[in-house]
C-alpha cells in the first residue's frame, strides 16, 4: 500500500490484508469426527476451507456458518 | 505592478488566475459569489486556461476539484456558509485523501435563523475535517495567502487542502488598495504543480479513495496529523520565502505590541485590524495591551502563542463563533493547549458590527472578570 491518502498502487492487496483480525470466534475443526461431507467447503462465504478441510485463518473472519451446516458437530468456535 | 483597488473577492480571483489551476468546478453563494464570477470572466476571455465547471450543488463542487485534483492537476473552488455544510462529506475526503486542494471560504453565518452576514461559524464547523485553516486580515493578504496555500498544501510532507477564511462583506465586498504581482514574479514563487504521489494516471494503474479496514485506518488518519504538524515549519517557510520575494512577510501568528503587554487579545481574520486600532489607543492611555492575531489556525500554533503570551497576565480571546455549552472555539483551544488565565467573549455573530466598544470592554472583564465567557453586546429583552 502506498501509505499517502491509503492509496493502492498494484493489484492484490487484499491478499496482503489480512481479515482474519475481525474474528471474535474461531471454529475448531475435529479431523477425527469429520465424515467429509464438504459442507463446510461449499457453505463457507469466503472460501477459506480448502478440499482438506484445514481452515485459512489469514482470512476466516468466525461467521461460524461452517459449525452450523455441520451434519456432525465436528466444527465447535472457540472465543479468540 | 501599481496598487490596485479592489475587493478581497477580486483580489482572490486575480491571485487564482496567477496560480493557474486547471480545473475550477464552483457554485455561486453569496458573498463568494463574485469570486466564481471573475474565474468565469477570465476564462471566458481566455485568461485562465482551466476547465470551468458549472456545477449543481456545493457537494458536486468539492466533489469534481477532489476528483480533478486526483487526477493531478492544480484546482481551486470557493464557497460560503450553507454551501460549506453541503460539502462537509466531502471535506473529510479530500483531507483523508491527501488532495492539495485549494479554496477561499467567504466567511458568513449558518441557519437557523437564515442570515446571509458575516462570522466565522461556517468554517470553524469544519475544523475537524483535516484542513489546513488560513484566516485573512485584509484583502492584500487574501491575495497573498491564496498564492502561499498552493505551495503549502502540494508540499510533499504536507498533501493537505487548504482553506483559506475571508469574513464576508468585511472583505468579500469591500474595495481597498491590493498590491498585485505579475504572472513573471509569481512563477518565480509558484512552479506548475507536478503530483508525485497518488493521482490517476493509465501509465501507473493507481485505485484512490479506498476503504480501510481497522488495520490501516488509525495509521492513515495518524499520517494526517504528521502532515499537519509538518505544514507549521512549511507556512513559516513559505510566509518566509514569500517575503524575501515580494517584501510582504507572514508566519502562523501576527504579533502587535505583545512584548510588555499585560492582556494580549486573540482573535482571527478582519477583526485583527480593529483591534489593533482599540490597542494603538488604549497604549496612549497607558493600558498595556496587545494583539496577537492567529494566521493558521488549523495547524493550531500553541508553541508559537505560548512563547508570544509569556510575558503577559492574561488573554482576551474574540470569537465570531460558538460551541454550544463551551464558548467560543478559539478560546476553547487556547484553554486546552496554552497555559494562561484566559477569557472568552462572542462578538460579531451574524454580521454585528465588532466595535471598539466591545473590544474595550472585552479589556475590562479581563481586568476583572465576571465570568469565563461573555456575549458582548448581548441586547436585553424588549
Amino acid at each position: 500500500m502506498v501509505s499517502i491518502g491509503c492509496a493502492i498502487s498494484e493489484p492484490g492487496s487484499t491478499r496482503k490484508n489480512k481479515t482474519g483480525s475481525w474474528r471474535t470466534f474461531k471454529p475448531i475443526l475435529d479431523k477425527e469426527a469429520c465424515v467429509d461431507c464438504d459442507n463446510c467447503i461449499m457453505f463457507c462465504p469466503e472460501g477459506c476451507v480448502n478440499k482438506d478441510h484445514d481452515i485459512d485463518y489469514d482470512y476466516c473472519k468466525g461467521c461460524g456458518i461452517c459449525k452450523v451446516e455441520c451434519p456432525v458437530q465436528a466444527i465447535k468456535m472457540e472465543i479468540e | 505592478m501599481a496598487k490596485e483597488i479592489m475587493t478581497t473577492n477580486r483580489a482572490v480571483a486575480e491571485a487564482v488566475k496567477l496560480a493557474k489551476p486547471q480545473v475550477v468546478p464552483v457554485y455561486p453563494i453569496t458573498p463568494q459569489t463574485t469570486i466564481s464570477e471573475y474565474l468565469a470572466q477570465f476564462v471566458a476571455d481566455g485568461d485562465l486556461d482551466a476547465e470551468y465547471i458549472r456545477v449543481e450543488s456545493e457537494h458536486s463542487a468539492i466533489s469534481a476539484t477532489l476528483g480533478a485534483s486526483e487526477a493531478g492537476v492544480r484546482v481551486f473552488t470557493a464557497t460560503s456558509s450553507q454551501g460549506l455544510m453541503l460539502m462537509h462529506e466531502i471535506l473529510f475526503a479530500a483531507a483523508g485523501m491527501r488532495a492539495p486542494i485549494v479554496m477561499a471560504d467567504a466567511n458568513r453565518a449558518i441557519s437557523a435563523p437564515l442570515n446571509i452576514w458575516n462570522d466565522q461559524q461556517d468554517s470553524i464547523a469544519q475544523r475537524d475535517a483535516g484542513w489546513i485553516q488560513l484566516y485573512v486580515e485584509n484583502a492584500q493578504e487574501g491575495f497573498d495567502t491564496i498564492l502561499q496555500a498552493y505551495r503549502i498544501a502540494e508540499h510533499e510532507e504536507v498533501m493537505l487542502p487548504v482553506m483559506v477564511c475571508l469574513d464576508g462583506f468585511i472583505l468579500t465586498h469591500t474595495v481597498e488598495p491590493v498590491d498585485l504581482l505579475e504572472q513573471e514574479e509569481v512563477d518565480t514563487f509558484l512552479k506548475p504543480y507536478v503530483p508525485k504521489f497518488a493521482y490517476l494516471d493509465p501509465e501507473r494503474p493507481m485505485s484512490l479513495g479506498n476503504f480501510a479496514d481497522p488495520e490501516y485506518y488509525t495509521e492513515a488518519r495518524h499520517d494526517m496529523q504528521v502532515a499537519m504538524d509538518k505544514s507549521m515549519e512549511v507556512i513559516k517557510e513559505v510566509g518566509a520565502e514569500f517575503g524575501e520575494k515580494f517584501g510582504r512577510e507572514y508566519g502562523l501568528t501576527e504579533s502587535y505590541l505583545c512584548e510588555d503587554a499585560e492582556i494580549i487579545l486573540v482573535c482571527m481574520g478582519s477583526m485583527a485590524s480593529t483591534v489593533r486600532y482599540v490597542v494603538d489607543n488604549l497604549r496612549e492611555k497607558g493600558e498595556k495591551v496587545g494583539l496577537l492575531k492567529i494566521r493558521s489556525y488549523r495547524p493550531f500554533p500553541y508553541e508559537e502563542i505560548d512563547e508570544i503570551t509569556k510575558n503577559a497576565d492574561k488573554l482576551a480571546v474574540l470569537d465570531k463563533n460558538f460551541s454550544f455549552g463551551i464558548g467560543g472555539a478559539l478560546f476553547a483551544d487556547l484553554k486546552t493547549k496554552c497555559h494562561k488565565e484566559t477569557y472568552g467573549f462572542i462578538l460579531g455573530l451574524g454580521g454585528r458590527d465588532v466595535v471598539p466598544e466591545y473590544i474595550e470592554e472585552a479589556v475590562e472583564l479581563t481586568k476583572n472578570p465576571v465570568k469565563e465567557v461573555t456575549w458582548l453586546g448581548l441586547k436585553e429583552d424588549e
